[in-house]
């Protein structure tokens, strides 16, 4: 299934980038792609692996740009 | 998002960049010379340069080198190396106001879209054994009552129960007439009641409501991204390494010919200067941040016409329209049914609207209207309706069958041969033929101005309708149409369709349909364009455009914002690329400066983000 979720402070273009690669590379992540302009980003996966799969996403966001956050 | 112009940080930034431009000027221009020269340099560097340099530091210990901070650290850093202190404050001066800029015109847009889609309402009047409570749309159940107030948005998709108002629904159809509403008009989440208190029964949650379908379908139209920018995607994931790998080559491998020197001197060298002016080019924020910035302004700007697209891929496919498919009924014709023409006696029309009392047929009730009078039921008697025929009933004592050819054969009376485009219903009295109607479904009055402008730009048109030949005909006539289809089957149309698309390789293929029957073929084409019909669930998922007021004439606002925005998106890539090219052949040859690679930095990007702003202008 595929969730959208609101990101905050995304300020650089290729950043965006950058994050939707590692997220892509994280485990049980099907695709995952984020829009900058509407700092939205999709996650396909399977519904119990959201949890985990959430706190992973935040963290290679941090990684990229620090003050980017995910909104829960 | 923040409200007011400038972000808390964009202000403090500034102050940083008018201090910093401050002391540059001041070690510049005073006569001082030796470390007091040096400390001003220094000061002016330190107060622009810290945050980037300590988010260059962060970054690499979390492993992520090729980032922009740390390259113009470094480049700075050399500048410094090399006692290019001017160079090294400018570099980061300008690269700071450049990422200001760049901030401001990401979030300037960000706001631009939103209000744009300002349409969400922020609360519901839940009208409940007579008392008003103010709740979350969300908490609203179809079956409920809400209270919509003049001024106020219409927080769910409902049918007005009670109350005359006029409604604006610019926000969904960018149409700036108002609608007039009254009892049982069916009325969208997403409209501004203008004058009267409205009770509406709602109809759909606010998740399955207008408004929500909408603003999920605007936010995520980023999704669909067009080839144009996923190249740039790419471009610049190998982009950055290379330049960064073509500095360092520069930097040394020149220096090996050369007579032998210190190893010292490897680092000042003029090679060392030329390799720092390519890391200053290297980032290619222009061409990340500008054409999608084109894109996104372009769907905005559609969006406000009424015309949702729902990705950049569509933008760039609309470009390349080379065959326009059309569905008649509803799309190219409004799919009213109106009586156009009467023939026989004065009372023909009032014998089938007698007759056809009891029908709720779209064809009954355009004769009822015709009619226009009270029916007086008691002169109707023994009414029968004869499924696909018509009707048989005893109106005034008289035998009167009113309906098709077909029924008139079955009754074994003659009708006149008729080639008038339309539907006839013919009337007849026992076995004689009395008269006949003729019921055509309207040509919308924009259809021809915008299959003349389809036309105009090259466009094949294909109309495709399981009407009667006639009527195709007719139509097809009167809006100049290349190449008709008629009498189809609805899955001879899909059929057809498909082998039109599939034929067609040079360019894309474009179906416009009203989104009710033929989501299949909209599913199909290149591009799908669907009539919203404010809204029409069935569309708005099919379709890949939708046209929020139905109107045609929007096809030539939706081409001419696509190829606008595609035009600026191209030139973007190509003005951001010649200059980086030439400037790096500049600065390798050793004729370029610091000053101008900044240029072809910051002042690209500016330039670039300017020009992809013009994309949310909208022009008619």
């Amino acid at each position: 299934m595929k969730k959208t979720f609101q990101l905050e402070n995304l300020d650089c273009a290729h950043c965006a980038e950058k994050m939707a690669d590692a997220i892509n590379k994280l485990d049980k992540v099907k695709e995952a792609d984020i829009a900058f302009m509407t700092q939205k980003l999709t996650i396909e996966a399977e519904e119990e692996d959201f949890d985990s799969i959430l706190k992973d996403a935040q963290k290679a966001i941090k990684k990229v740009e620090r003050g980017c956050k995910i909104v829960v | 998002m923040k409200k007011g112009i400038l972000t808390k940080s964009q202000k403090f930034q500034i102050m940083r960049i008018c201090i910093s431009a401050v002391l540059l000027a001041l070690a510049m221009l005073l006569p001082v010379t030796g470390w007091g020269k040096i400390v001003l340099f220094l000061a002016a560097y330190a107060v622009v340069a810290y945050p980037v340099l300590w988010e260059a530091l962060l970054n690499i210990i979390h492993g992520q080198v090729f980032d922009e901070n740390f390259l113009m650290a470094l480049a700075s850093i050399g500048a410094l190396g090399m006692k290019a202190f001017s160079e090294a404050v400018a570099v980061m001066l300008f690269y700071s106001v450049g990422e200001l800029f760049e901030s401001y015109a990401v979030n300037k847009s960000r706001r631009s879209i939103t209000e744009l889609m300002d349409i969400k309402p922020d609360h519901a009047t839940l009208l409940k054994d007579g008392v008003e409570t103010v709740v979350d749309p969300g908490e609203v159940s179809p079956g409920d009552l809400v209270i919509v107030k003049p001024g106020e948005k219409v927080p769910l998709d409902g049918t007005v129960e009670e109350g005359t108002s006029s409604v604006d629904t610019s926000a969904l159809t960018g149409e700036s007439i108002p609608v007039d509403v009254s009892e049982g008009d069916d009325i969208s989440s997403g409209c501004v009641n203008l004058s009267g208190l409205l009770t509406v029964r709602v109809t759909k949650e606010f998740g399955e409501s207008t408004v929500s379908k909408i603003l999920d379908l605007v936010e995520n139209a980023a999704g669909k991204k067009a080839p144009t920018e996923k190249f740039i995607t790419k471009f610049a994931r190998y982009y950055t390494p290379a330049v960064v790998a073509a500095a360092v080559i520069l930097a040394f491998v020149p220096q090996i010919f050369e007579p032998a020197h210190p190893v010292a001197d490897w680092f000042t060298s003029e090679w060392v200067y030329r390799a720092l002016m390519f890391l200053v080019v290297s980032c290619p924020c222009a061409l990340v941040i500008s054409v999608p910035l084109s894109f996104f302004g372009g769907i905005g700007a559609a969006s406000r016409k009424g015309i949702l697209i729902k990705g950049s891929s569509y933008m760039e496919s609309l470009t390349k329209i080379d065959t326009a498919i059309f569905d008649k009924t509803g799309t190219l014709t409004t799919g009213v049914f109106k009586v156009t023409d009467v023939k026989g006696p004065d009372d023909t029309l009032m014998l089938a609207a007698y007759a056809e009392n009891y029908s709720s047929h779209p064809i009954s009730l355009s004769i009822k209207e015709a009619y226009g009078e009270d029916i007086d039921e008691n002169r109707i008697k023994d009414v029968h309706e004869l499924a696909g025929k018509g009707i048989s009933a005893i109106i005034d004592g008289r035998q009167i069958y009113a309906g098709n050819a077909t029924l008139m054969k079955d009754q074994g009376i003659e009708v006149p041969e008729s080639s008038e485009p339309g539907t006839l219903v013919y009337v007849a009295e026992d076995d004689t033929y009395h008269g006949h109607i003729l019921i055509s479904d309207e040509i919308k009055e924009d259809s021809a101005e915008a299959l003349a402008s389809l036309r105009e730009q090259g466009i094949k048109t294909v109309m495709l309708t399981g009407d009667r030949d006639v009527i195709a005909e007719h139509v097809a006539e009167k809006l100049g149409i290349t190449e008709t289809h008629s009498q189809l089957l609805p899955s001879d149309k899909v059929a057809l369709a498909e082998k039109i698309i599939d034929s067609d390789e040079s360019g894309k293929v474009m179906f416009t349909g009203d989104g009710i029957n033929d989501a299949p073929v909209l599913a199909r084409a290149d591009i799908g364009v669907a009539m919203g019909g404010m809204g029409s669930e069935a569309a708005i998922e099919a379709a890949d455009v939708v046209i929020m007021d139905d109107k045609l004439s929007k096809l030539r606002t939706i081409i001419s914002i696509a190829k606008r925005t595609m035009s600026i998106a191209k030139q973007n890539i190509v003005f951001a690329l010649t200059v980086k090219a030439v400037i790096l052949v500049i600065s390798a040859i050793g004729l370029g400066n610091m000053w101008l690679a900044i240029f072809a930095d910051v002042g690209v990007s500016v330039i670039a983000i300017l020009n992809s702003m013009r994309t949310l202008v909208t022009r008619d």
